[in-house]
């Protein structure tokens, strides 16, 4: 028997062993490469702190009122105080601490919101593409319906039928996001179902529910993972949209889009009413862009080698 | 060689249904197999040749049931596979396994080489734990991989290596049968002979039987014991390996076997060739009558009308063509 | 024989986010006139890229030409073809140079019909009238055996089989009667009597035209009947040159052997097992400073991992780069 053939081969491109300081020093040169990942990361971050530990951020609560210090332009402005770094609100409210606070709301809404999408619409696709034929007409036909009305106009009109609440705004989000998550997910099962592996899984004996399992779904993670962070961002500017018209969260609570709208009577004597929320709807949304690009990428081990 | 042969393939069809139309209305019929019968004995490898899209992947696929067949019977080891209930051949499915044609997209990307290898023996519930890892590990240095890059992902691999773990897994649940659809085309040259040199090793060891697809008729020639020429979803010849090449029967392997290239120049300026006119025409609309006539250089009027069907024209050596044995002349 | 393209040192780098890929290593050759030339290698070897980088095809970035000449005899003189301005360098592309490339699926303008095709080829380098170039077209879609050229030249590329995009193909490279026709893998993407077409047509024109041929390919087998001199190229340089029939009879380069060892024989009865080349090539961001093929070669000795073996004489146009070849040699 030719034995040769069998031997290990002397192979140039795997001959070291790689070990977990390898690998951790593999991903931290894969951030380098994508150095806009690692600022979307660092956006990320900075946006979960302030939201999670407001409390310790700021001495201030968000709906704490000082009318002697009201309308405090922030402190790089020659009346401003580095005791209310970003000024205050019409009612003396510390404009630091609404938009710690504020980011609860807008990362609550977006992130749970995007989640219920996300579980709504990965179910729904999958059945779609998986039972296929009847199913996937009466599955499919109003997922493309409502992707086909204007987004907004739609969550509008739902909102101002179910009053303005955290919960409702959350179902509303996770509800109305569902299609493009479901039509996204169809199609990558049809792609990965018609895969090689797929067929490879089947000739060696695998039933429906394991290539489900094993196969389909963990190649939709990638592609899912990237929707939902795009989707957040998107999320992060409706909700500042209906707060800003008045349908988000009750007024009494602070968030990005109620702060926009108060702060609207005031935008050409105290800009930084509209500004300061602004800039952190912007910041926060950057972010998740940058942060879904970069996931994107990552997330798919064929091109995280080679980049080519 | 036992009595019976471990598979028998009997006038198999596969006819795909493609609706057409604005509003898919209609449907052609696109005859990819079209009556296709072999025996495969326990041990041999069976090489099938054709051009793309002479239905050779679609026969393979048809005989693993991965495609439903049309029509005809396929028998693995007596029993007749097109009829038997799911859970009888899911049972089978441990003594037939397939090793696809693209090392890249045959394993998923998101599985390490071990769960790739160990899946069949996973899905039927053969091994679990030490065992498995020790099988793994086994597999591994059987096809030639180091068994410590167990846990590497595919892409971390070269197209031979990948060929190779798709090996392993094939060889995971000891087989009878392997169906090789297209195993080395897409490598490189020196790495399809470590593949192909592997193939044969194991089947040496194991006495595993391939039905080797590929379009390479000189690969096939070494690796296959016999060779059955395809073109447009019918068997037009098949004979032992040597037969086929020193005695042609059917025009359309005559013409095959003088344009494979032969590595020599001095054999390659004394040789004759036998150059086909046209290209071969669509399954969807086959020629009437013999489905080469269009190009064959010995066609008559007969086989413009009546279809030639398979015959021994001699011991062993099957041909479909009413002219068989007929030498072309230089055109 | 005078030489029409003559390419000295040539070095060629990609600039990648995974480093250096040193894509062609020195390649110094010649082609002369009207000769074929093959130059062999497996995926990865330069030896596209080597031909891409003299016709300034790369995309540049990531590629870059780091050095080297390619002195190429054009109809007014001779030029450096690294060195020569883009206006001047499409002049030459297509005119004096044709190109046939692997895949005629991707290489022809899917929007438009081949006769529109191969006369704004005419019409651009030999600056001929449109009527004139529809005639010469016809001519040309009959000379390389397309049926009803006429009603053809209407076609679009889809409305084709693959063999025949590549007819259209070769008709393109060979519109206006170039001095050198590159064809990079040309019959890979096609089956095995289309490709017996191919390489006949080939044949034809090369007596017809008198063309100088480069032809890249993967398949050893494929230039035996074909070429009249052959170049092996692995991880970016030269391993060995000869002339078709030396090449095959007496091959010195361990790769050479071994990529000829590696295919079946259809001329022998024997059934032996197929030579085989262990491991894979060498990764490509890595700058060797040693024999390239010394992790493969079942003779490496100390020499070949200490210094890089030079393309060296062993026979009549016979150059070898290989320590070991040499010494046997003596």
């Amino acid at each position: 028997m030719a034995n040769k053939s069998i031997s290990h081969g002397a192979d140039s491109r795997l001959e070291i062993e790689s070990t977990f300081k390898d690998r951790l020093s593999y991903l931290g040169r894969l951030l380098w490469r994508d150095r806009t990942g690692v600022v979307g990361i660092l956006i990320f971050t900075t946006v979960v702190i302030a939201a999670v530990f407001a409390e310790f951020l700021t001495p201030y609560k968000p709906l704490d009122q000082d009318l002697y210090a009201s309308k405090m332009p922030p402190m790089w402005e020659e009346e401003g105080s580095p005791e209310h770094p970003l000024g205050t609100d019409n009612l003396g409210r510390d404009m630091m601490a609404r938009i710690f606070y504020g980011a609860r709301v807008s990362l609550g809404v977006s992130f749970f919101g995007a989640i219920i999408a996300a579980i709504l619409g990965v179910v729904l696709g999958a059945v779609a593409a998986y039972v296929g034929g009847r199913w996937d007409e009466i599955i499919m036909a109003p997922v493309n319906l409502v992707l086909s009305l204007p987004y907004l106009l739609f969550v509008v009109f739902i909102a101002s039928v179910l009053g303005s609440s955290l919960l409702n705004v959350i179902l509303i989000f996770g509800v109305t996001n569902s299609p493009i998550f479901a039509r996204v997910t169809r199609g990558e099962v049809l792609k990965i179902r018609e895969s090689a592996y797929v067929e490879s899984a089947i000739s060696a004996g695998a039933r429906w529910w394991r290539v489900l399992l094993f196969h389909v779904m963990p190649n939709l993670v990638g592609p899912l993972v990237t929707l939902i962070s795009f989707q957040i961002s998107a999320m992060i500017f409706y909700e500042a949209g209906l707060g800003f018209i008045g349908l988000s969260v009750p007024p009494t609570v602070p968030s990005w889009g109620n702060m926009l709208s108060e702060g609207r009577r005031y935008i050409s004597s105290y800009p930084w009413l509209t500004t300061m929320p602004g800039l952190a709807i912007m910041y926060t949304s950057l972010g998740m862009n940058l942060l879904g690009d970069w996931l994107r990428d990552v997330s798919d081990p064929r091109t995280r080698r080679s980049g080519r | 060689m036992r009595a019976q042969p471990l598979l028998r393939v009997n006038d198999l069809k596969k006819h795909f249904y493609i609706p057409t139309g604005l509003f898919g209305q209609e449907t052609i019929e696109v005859k990819a197999v079209d009556g296709v019968s072999f025996d495969l004995n326990a041990g041999e490898t069976l090489g099938l040749v054709g051009e793309s899209g002479c239905g050779k992947s679609t026969t393979g696929r048809t005989v693993l049931k991965l495609y439903r067949p049309t029509s005809g019977n396929v028998f693995f080891d007596e029993k007749d596979i097109t009829s038997i209930p799911g859970e009888e051949l899911n049972k089978l499915r441990t003594r037939i396994q397939m090793v696809f044609q693209d090392p890249y997209a045959s394993l998923n990307p998101r599985h390490t080489v071990k769960t790739i290898v160990s899946e069949p023996l996973v899905i039927h519930g053969l091994m679990k734990g030490a065992e498995l890892d020790e099988r793994v590990k086994e597999l591994m240095e059987l096809v030639g991989l180091n068994p410590s890059y167990m846990k590497r992902f595919p892409h971390e691999f070269s197209g031979g290596q990948r060929q190779r773990i798709m090996i392993a897994r094939a060889l995971s649940v000891n087989p009878d049968f392997v169906v090789c659809d297209e195993p080395i085309s897409a490598l490189d040259v020196s790495i399809q002979a470590q593949v192909v040199n592997l193939l044969q090793n194991l089947q040496e060891r194991l006495g595993v039987a391939y039905l080797f697809i590929a379009h390479d008729l000189s690969m096939v020639k070494h690796i296959s014991h016999r060779i059955a020429v395809m073109y447009l979803g019918k068997i037009v010849e098949l004979a032992g390996r040597h037969e086929i090449f020193d005695n042609p029967l059917h025009p359309y392997t005559q013409s095959l076997t003088s344009a494979v290239p032969i590595p020599s120049p001095k054999m390659e300026r004394k040789r004759q060739r036998i150059i086909l006119k046209g290209e071969p025409p669509s399954p969807a609309n086959p020629p009437k009558g013999c489905v080469f006539h269009p190009r064959c250089p010995i066609a008559r009027d007969i086989c413009k009308t009546e279809v030639p069907q398979i015959a021994e024209v001699q011991p062993g050596h099957f041909a479909a063509c009413h002219f068989a044995g007929t030498p072309i002349q230089d055109t | 024989m005078a030489s029409i393209l003559k390419v000295k040192n040539l070095v060629t780098k990609f600039h990648t986010v995974d480093g250096v890929v040193n894509a062609v290593n020195d390649v110094s050759f010649l082609l002369e006139d009207g000769e074929t030339l093959a130059i062999v290698g497996e995926s990865g070897s330069g030896k596209s890229v080597s031909m891409m980088s003299i016709m300034g095809l790369l995309p540049m970035p990531p590629a870059k030409v780091e050095g080297g000449q390619a002195l190429f005899n054009s109809k007014d003189g001779p030029v450096d073809l690294i060195q020569l301005p883009y206006e001047a360098m499409s002049d030459i592309r297509g005119g004096q140079i044709g190109f046939v490339f692997q895949d005629p699926g991707t290489s022809l303008n899917p929007i438009l019909t081949i006769g529109k095709q191969i006369s704004e080829t005419l019409i651009r380098h030999l600056g001929i009238s449109g009527r004139e170039a529809k005639d010469k077209t016809v001519s040309l879609l009959a000379e390389v055996g397309i049926p009803d050229p006429t009603l053809r030249f209407d076609a679009f590329p889809f409305q084709l089989s693959g063999g025949m995009r590549q007819r259209v193909m070769i008709a393109i490279a060979v519109a206006c009667a170039p001095r050198i026709v590159i064809a990079d893998e040309p019959t890979t993407a096609l089956d095995v009597t289309i490709q017996a077409q191919i390489v006949n047509l080939f044949k034809e024109l090369r007596v017809k035209m008198g063309v100088s041929t480069i032809w890249i390919t993967h398949d050893l087998g494929l230039v035996a009947g074909l070429a009249d001199r052959v170049l092996v190229m692995y991880a970016g340089q030269i391993l060995e040159s000869a002339q078709v029939d030396e090449l095959y009879e007496n091959p010195k380069h361990p790769y050479t052997i071994g990529l000829l060892g590696a295919l079946p024989r259809l001329d022998t009865q024997e059934s032996k097992r197929l030579v085989s080349i262990d491991g894979t090539p060498p990764d490509s961001t890595i700058l060797i400073h040693h024999c390239p093929f010394a992790w493969r070669c079942a003779h490496a000795f100390e020499r070949c991992w200490n210094e890089k073996p030079a393309l060296t004489t062993v026979g009549e146009k016979h150059t070898v780069a290989c320590f070991y070849a040499m010494e046997e040699g003596r």
